[in-house]
């Protein structure tokens, strides 16, 4: 792989991972939603098949498999079931509007821009170059968790974050020790399946997953 | 020998775990909990007694080093620090432990549990031991932060126990919010491992990052910080990250709010201690102790403010667990060996205080079928036991002698006018007068007022519903309470007064524990 071609792989897959990002911002259909993170999961894996290519490690491109096994396929699928056992999948009524929302998804992203500066200045590679890419959907993901009002959307949003986390860690140093790394996608992976339990539950107790009828403890 | 002893408090509760999914939870199993507990606790006495002689002998630099051992591939390690810790939850547990089976018994009766409920509890409860247990025995950045995290998805179906709408409401709120905020730690640690690579330091182990900490880019480690103090907050229940704690902890079963505020915000914020000790060697003392003062300030604000208008006891021991993280955060930014040892102290009295007071709480609730304050009246002619239990945890957290959080608070403020803090520490105390008024008011009807208490569901001031009135079901089982005895098991009350005990004895002397925490606090990263 020659340098310039390794750029524009790794920048192609940042762009992926940036787009599938923003979309979900656009789309109020959850299986569409699904279906976006689907696609992000594909450009993770691909970003870190193309480290891993670059750096010439067998042991990343297989790690790059394993992130892919989760995060393009199990969690999806979860979701996907999810989705299929609650019926009517339509975000109802965002805090707020699409369009505003992909306004501020440009507010933020020059706010991940700014806030990685000192970790460019570190080790201006292209690989650190592409960092605020990550931070832009760690905010996004942030954004879609606090704006949007069904359990699943909760879940994508967190998820996205999760997503951007290890884009970043990637991105740095070719992501953190092996033993950390299993650690999280368990932990991840776990989170998930309480959260999918207690869909199941909210859906018993309240009648649906709409996070608004959670308004019974506060002061 | 002693890699078996790293070893041990976490293998102990797992073992248990497992010995629950396999026996289920009966009359003779109830008590497993508590043997397992006691395990943890002594190894966690041995562990320190090692540790403390480790130190002593002069094998102690101040670093991570005086530990007595690894264990597990270097992946568990115990230092004095990491010792206290364990005995901290090894106290906690044996607590929460030993009034469990009188809960779930008077749970079962009243039919909010059945047989598969409470087996579940014991294995999730002991799981959620040994995931403290693992945090506080990692040997890094990364193993802790996944063994935080495991406690969340552990303790998530321990809030939504009871399965009403209020349980599954705060089991969500507590498994997204923490979920997000220990995010952002991971973030934290990216960061902190692209920090390390390029100062060479390619572990996330505490003893190589302390070591090389002075190399690490400081751009790059304030914006980590940052983002460790708030994802470890989040978890910490430090503001202003605090708000899935009161909603958890009041809907959570007594003995797992015990083991929760007792324990599991005192391990995030041991999290939060070892981190300030690699921030103040990369970015000099002053940054870490900025952040610490404002998250400690914004937290005691907080307790104030939703304290005084406080309608529910349960909620009202949960803010008060906000305002003890924010004492703990202040402590931690003064950073003098004085007020090191003064917040680990306050750590294990709060620990101890709060315990009774939740568990004393779990046993209002369960007679009084409500968790108002105005369903509360005159207790202390009902049940003296329960009302003197209540009334002296109470009296413990406000701070008051004999109890070890007077003194541990008063080491607080005198270490924290003595390192030029005294703006910070005087608002600190001004925002804790607040408290103690607002808490005196509230409980002293519960304690002494007359007359039968609001019954839940009457009248507009009754506030929101009662958690447990899922379903349009009037309160279940409190009738006997309107007018008649309130009675306490015997196997609650030991842990309750051994609780206070404890907490009385530390308050006059510290005993042995004095050269631990001395050790531990110097761990912590204490200036002279």
């Amino acid at each position: 792989m020659t340098d310039a071609l390794y750029v524009q792989a790794l920048y192609l897959a940042c762009g992926a991972f940036l787009l599938t990002g923003v979309l979900v911002l656009w789309r109020r259909e959850l299986s569409a939603i699904v279906r976006l993170f689907t696609l992000q999961g594909v450009a993770l894996t691909a970003l870190v098949v193309v480290l891993g290519l670059w750096q010439g490690e067998l042991e990343l491109v297989l790690v790059g498999a394993g992130v892919g096994a989760l995060r393009a396929g199990l969690l999806p699928y979860l979701m996907r079931r999810a989705l299929v056992a609650g019926g009517a999948g339509r975000e109802t009524q965002p805090l707020v509007n699409v369009a505003t929302s992909l306004l501020v998804a440009a507010v933020l992203a020059m706010l991940a821009y700014a806030v990685s500066q000192p970790l460019i200045r570190l080790s201006p590679t292209p690989a650190t170059q592409a960092v605020p890419v990550a931070l832009t959907v760690l905010l996004i993901g942030f954004f879609v968790l606090v704006t949007r009002k069904r359990a699943l959307s909760h879940v994508v949003g967190f998820l996205l974050m999760d997503n951007a986390i290890t884009a970043a860690a990637f991105l740095t140093t070719s992501g953190v020790p092996l033993v950390v790394e299993l650690g999280i996608s368990l932990d991840v992976l776990l989170a998930v399946l309480v959260l999918q339990v207690l869909t199941t539950r909210m859906r018993a107790a309240f009648g649906g997953t709409d996070l608004d009828e959670l308004r019974e403890l506060h002061d | 020998m002693e890699s078996l002893l790293v070893l041990a408090p976490v293998a102990v509760p797992a073992a248990a775990a497992c010995l629950y999914a396999v026996l289920g939870w009966n009359r003779v199993t109830a008590w497993l909990g508590t043997l397992s507990a006691a395990g943890l606790l002594a190894c966690a006495v041995a562990l320190s007694a090692a540790s403390s002689t480790a130190s002593s002998a002069g094998s102690f630099t101040g670093s991570f080093t005086a530990g007595p051992g690894e264990a597990f591939g270097g992946l568990l390690f115990a230092d004095a620090l990491s010792a206290f810790m364990l005995i901290v939850i090894g106290v906690v547990a044996l607590l929460a432990m030993a009034a469990s089976p009188a809960y779930l018994a008077a749970e079962l009766a009243a039919g909010h549990t059945d047989p598969h409920a409470m087996r579940r509890y014991g294995v999730l409860t002991q799981a959620f031991i040994a995931a403290m247990a693992l945090a506080v025995l990692a040997s890094g950045l990364g193993l802790l932060w996944v063994a935080i995290e495991a406690t969340t998805i552990v303790t998530a179906f321990l809030v939504g126990h009871r399965r009403t709408r209020a349980a599954t409401e705060a089991a969500w709120k507590y498994v997204v919010i923490c979920s997000v905020g220990i995010a952002l730690a991971l973030l934290g640690i990216v960061m902190v491992h692209y920090a390390g690579t390029h100062a060479g330091v390619t572990s996330l182990d505490w003893a190589p990052l302390a070591e090389g900490a002075s190399r690490l880019d400081p751009g790059v480690m304030r914006v980590a910080v940052m983002l460790l103090v708030l994802g470890f907050g989040t978890k910490a229940g430090l503001a202003p990250m605090h708000a899935w704690l009161p909603d958890a902890h009041s809907q959570a079963p007594a003995p797992v709010s015990a083991l929760m505020s007792g324990v599991l915000l005192s391990v995030a914020f041991y999290a939060i201690l070892r981190v300030k000790v690699i921030a103040d060697v990369a970015l000099g003392a002053g940054f870490a102790r900025t952040l610490l003062i404002v998250v400690a300030l914004a937290s005691l604000t907080v307790a104030a403010l939703l304290l005084l208008g406080q309608r529910d006891y349960k909620r009202l021991l949960a803010y008060s667990s906000i305002e003890h993280m924010g004492l703990l955060a202040l402590g931690a930014a003064i950073g003098t060996s004085l007020a090191l040892v003064a917040v680990l102290l306050h750590i294990l009295g709060h620990g101890l205080g709060k315990s009774v007071l939740f568990l004393s709480a779990g046993r209002l609730h369960q007679t009084y079928g409500s968790s108002l304050i105005g369903a509360v009246r005159g207790l202390a002619g009902r049940a003296p036991l329960l009302a003197g239990t209540f009334a002296l945890g109470l009296l413990a957290l406000l701070g008051m002698p004999p109890f070890s959080l007077f003194a541990s608070e008063l080491g607080l403020a005198r270490a924290g006018f003595a390192a030029g803090l005294g703006w910070p520490v005087a608002a600190a105390l001004v925002l804790m007068l607040v408290i103690v008024a607002a808490v005196t008011r509230h409980t002293r009807r519960m304690l002494l007022g007359d007359g039968p208490g609001i019954r839940p569901g009457d009248g507009p001031d009754a506030g929101p519903m009662p958690p447990d009135g899922a379903g349009g079901a009037p309160a279940d089982g409190p009738g006997a309470a309107a007018g008649g005895a309130v009675t306490l098991p015997r196997s609650l009350a030991v842990p309750l007064v051994a609780g206070l005990a404890a907490c009385a004895v530390l308050g006059l002397t510290l005993g042995p524990l004095h050269s631990l925490l001395r050790a531990a606090a110097m761990i912590a990263g204490a200036t002279p």
